[in-house]
């Protein structure tokens, strides 16, 4: 029987043309990312990195929701020219902790992956309501009701209890004080700062808008933009032990 | 007769969809009342309008209709179900216009950034899913569903399976849209690319799409034929695909059941991955095996001449279903994930340039012996050269895809190019085609209003292509190449902001390229819309067709 008459099956059969196709495309997609979640050497093993702090996350959720992620990429490639505008190449183990990732696609603006420190945070709030203030030629919408609008404070713990079940490594203490160290972090006379900081190393609390009153979006948007990229120190990174 | 009227009973579907529907608008109400969030309750409240509606179409339908639901067969022929097909249709050319015209919108505010007007639902971050999800879900979505339930009665000789499962299945789909739709507008995005939309409207779509998939194998099951039409292939491994696809990226765990926000399962590289595998065969299934169906059955159709190679259509579907699936990867190149999965997208990537170009070679030689049609009829001419943009965008694509050539092309606007002279000199062109001969076909008409008109359509658009597509080149690479210049004492010659501030002229071309697509299609919705109401209507002959052999 000639393979053409020997392909009928599939012709004529429905069903088995549809376990056909199922079986010829699971393959490639089985052989490329099953592997991902047992290889060791997939993620790099690193110090420093910790969960995003509450007001963080939601730096990064309203990241999300403004869809930043479509001009600005969080990915820095081992090229001579990225690594000398942005600084060292980006490792897996620095978006460990990212549900969803925001590697992103395209940069009609500058890779965002060590923003952090960068820029004061009077920069990014001015740069924020109104790019072309600071930066002329910048393309970017403005964000001024970023600073108008108060952070929803409900449901924090719920964010994180939420991480934690998808994988993040929340603590319970973490869970427990969502709120207060939201407060804390965009307070620095907050009392709750010395706990606050010994629950999130390296993280820093300050009045990231410069105003005074309850955490507002444009708070969160900046402390999360304040710490990208800044938790690996790599003065103390050992590329060799990661070498893939 | 009156036996008949008393035999009238609801069917199992129609009075378990009822309560279904009922239970659904009562669901829906709870979620409203007890929503955290505005977008969530709005969502809520639409879901539980558009429930009721279902309810009130359902039983309306039921009193309204004889006690015999309609025959399989009249006469020994065929009794096709087109209304659903129409609804698609008519969708699809709105959805399109629409999304045409967000997407010009877009374009013009990178050359423009005052037209971000500062608001959040009018920021370019929010209106760009708006534009990728109108075109690719919302028109080409509509076209896939219009086509496929076309083309599976015709080519099976059965009506479609189900009465009221094709309807649930467009309207449905089309409800996903206006949520997904608006979802953006307020800021609802779980910011996956192409698959944006958050859980429950994830949900919704997964429910409709399984229906969508029974609704095309259980007509495959009834037909009449003994083979199943390549065309029918290549809708099924579109319509399967798509539902593993959307399964495997969007597993994800909503902060609250009263709200629209929820964290993916996956993270960081993993969820890379499951992004890219996605989102590249969101390309390769939704936007190439579903149109390439369109193609097997609409360019022999209306070239009157069989498919060049049935031999070759085997090789091409097996072909480019396997090699697709794996290339993913090749929009990660250089980044974090590791090098053996990079080195095997690419691999794959370039391999995937033979089926693609096999299945471009069997399309164009469908014409052979029918080529001097590319002159009297410019819908077979729209058909076969977006099966020329399929060759030529990949063939793009398989290069792109080599890491050197990446390093130069990634995060750059030549993807944009890339992705826009596939998506409309192939996805948009095979499209307006299929379009044009389906809107008579449905509505009995003798041919369109204005062939004149798809002339022009077809001229206004090209031109618009060429703009679009060649000032994306051209900004593209100029981008990659400031980007990586050095100065001859070996610092970087150009600051990021030179590199936006150079690609002013080249988004201005790019809009006007848009405009000149948005004009062909608006030239298309009146020559569409003056066929269905002025044309002259055609006498369906009276002598059943003999079934081929």
């Amino acid at each position: 029987m000639s393979f053409w008459k020997r392909h009928q099956i599939f012709e004529k059969n429905s069903i088995v043309l549809i376990a056909g196709i199922l079986l010829v495309i699971s393959i490639g997609g089985l052989v490329e990312i099953t592997p991902l979640f047992y290889l060791k050497s997939t993620i790099e093993a690193v110090d420093g990195m910790r969960p995003y702090t509450p007001l963080e996350l939601t730096g990064r959720n309203i990241y999300v929701r403004e869809g930043c992620y479509l001009c600005h990429s969080q990915m820095i490639r081992p090229l001579r020219d990225e690594v000398e505008r942005y600084g060292h190449f980006s490792l897996a183990a620095e978006s460990m902790y990212d549900h969803p990732f925001q590697w992103g696609s395209k940069r009609t603006g500058p890779d965002l992956a060590r923003v952090g420190a960068k820029y004061s945070d009077e920069w990014h709030v001015t740069h924020l309501v109104n790019p072309r203030a600071i930066v002329p030629q910048s393309v970017m919408p403005g964000y001024p009701f970023l600073a108008r609008t108060e952070v929803d404070l409900a449901g924090m713990a719920n964010h994180l209890r939420t991480s934690r079940t998808v994988g993040v490594p929340y603590s319970d203490d973490q869970i427990a004080n969502a709120v207060a160290d939201l407060k804390a972090q965009a307070d620095p006379d907050n009392a709750g700062v010395e706990a606050f900081t010994k629950r999130y190393p390296k993280a820093v609390a300050r009045n990231f808008d410069g105003k005074a009153g309850l955490p507002t979006e444009m708070d969160a948007l900046v402390a999360y933009l304040q710490m990208l990229g800044t938790l690996v120190d790599f003065k103390l990174y050992n590329e060799k032990a990661n070498l893939r | 007769m009156s036996q008949a009227l008393d035999a009238k009973t609801m069917t199992i579907g129609e009075s378990g969809l009822t309560l279904l529907f009922a239970a659904s608008a009562f669901l829906c109400m709870v979620a409203a009342a007890k929503a955290l969030d505005t977008a969530f309750a709005f969502h809520a409240s639409l879901g539980a309008a558009a429930s009721l509606a279902a309810v009130f179409m359902i039983l309306n339908r039921y009193f309204d209709r004889p006690a015999s639901l309609p025959p399989q067969e009249i006469n020994g022929r065929p009794n096709y179900n087109m209304g659903p097909i129409k609804f698609a249709a008519v969708m699809s050319m709105f959805w399109g216009i629409a999304g045409f015209i967000v997407g010009l919108l877009i374009a013009c505010q990178l050359a423009w950034p005052a037209l971000n007007f500062d608001l959040p639902w009018t920021s370019f971050g929010r209106l760009r899913p708006l534009h990728t999800s109108a075109v690719i879900f919302a028109f080409g979505g509509n076209v896939l569903i219009a086509t496929s339930f076309y083309v599976v009665q015709k080519t099976c000789r059965a009506r479609l399976a189900g009465e009221l499962a094709p309807w649930f299945v467009v309207l449905g789909y089309n409800f996903f849209i206006v949520i997904a739709g608006t979802g953006y507008l307020l800021g609802v995005t779980q910011s996956k690319e192409y698959a944006e939309p958050e859980w429950y409207a994830d949900f919704w779509l997964t429910i409709v799409w399984v229906i969508y998939l029974l609704v095309f194998l259980m007509t495959l099951v009834k037909r009449k034929e003994p083979h199943i039409f390549v065309a029918n292939w290549f809708y099924l491994s579109f319509i399967v695909t798509i539902a593993v696809l959307h399964l495997g990226n969007n597993p994800a765990l909503p902060v609250s059941v009263f709200g629209s926000k929820s964290y993916i399962a996956w993270g960081g590289v993993q969820d890379a991955m499951f992004q890219w595998w996605y989102g590249h065969n969101a390309v390769g299934f939704f936007l190439t095996t579903g149109f390439l169906a369109i193609m097997y059955y609409f360019i022999p159709k209306r070239a009157e001449r069989p498919i060049y190679s049935y031999r070759l259509s085997i090789i091409h579907f097996w072909a480019i279903i396997f090699l697709y699936i794996w290339a993913g990867p090749h929009h990660l190149h250089y980044t974090a994930l590791p090098d053996w999965a990079q080195t095997l997208g690419m691999t794959f990537s370039i391999m995937l340039w033979m089926p693609s170009w096999g299945g471009m070679i069997n399309g164009l030689m469908t014409l052979s012996g029918a080529w001097d049609k590319l002159r009297t009829d410019p819908v077979l001419r729209m058909l076969v050269v977006s099966v020329a943009f399929y060759g030529m965008a990949t063939f793009e694509g398989p290069l792109m895809s080599i890491k050197v050539v990446n390093s130069l092309s990634h995060y750059t606007d030549w993807t944009i190019g890339h992705v826009h002279a596939g998506a409309l000199g192939w996805v948009g062109f095979v499209s307006f085609g299929a379009l044009y001969c389906l809107v008579p076909w449905l509505w009995d008409r003798k041919g369109l209003y204005s062939l004149k008109l798809v002339n022009w359509h077809f001229w206004i658009a090209t031109l618009g292509i060429v703009l679009y597509i060649s000032a994306m080149w051209v900004s593209g690479i100029l981008q990659g190449l400031m980007w990586r210049a050095y100065t001859s004492l070996g610092f970087l010659e150009y600051s990021f902001i030179e590199s936006v501030e150079a690609m002013h002229p080249f988004y201005i071309i790019r809009a006007a390229g848009g405009a000149l697509f948005l004009i062909g299609a608006l030239i298309m919705a009146y020559n569409l819309w003056m066929t269905v109401r002025a044309s002259e209507a055609e006498v369906p002959s009276p002598v059943a067709l003999q079934p081929a052999e």
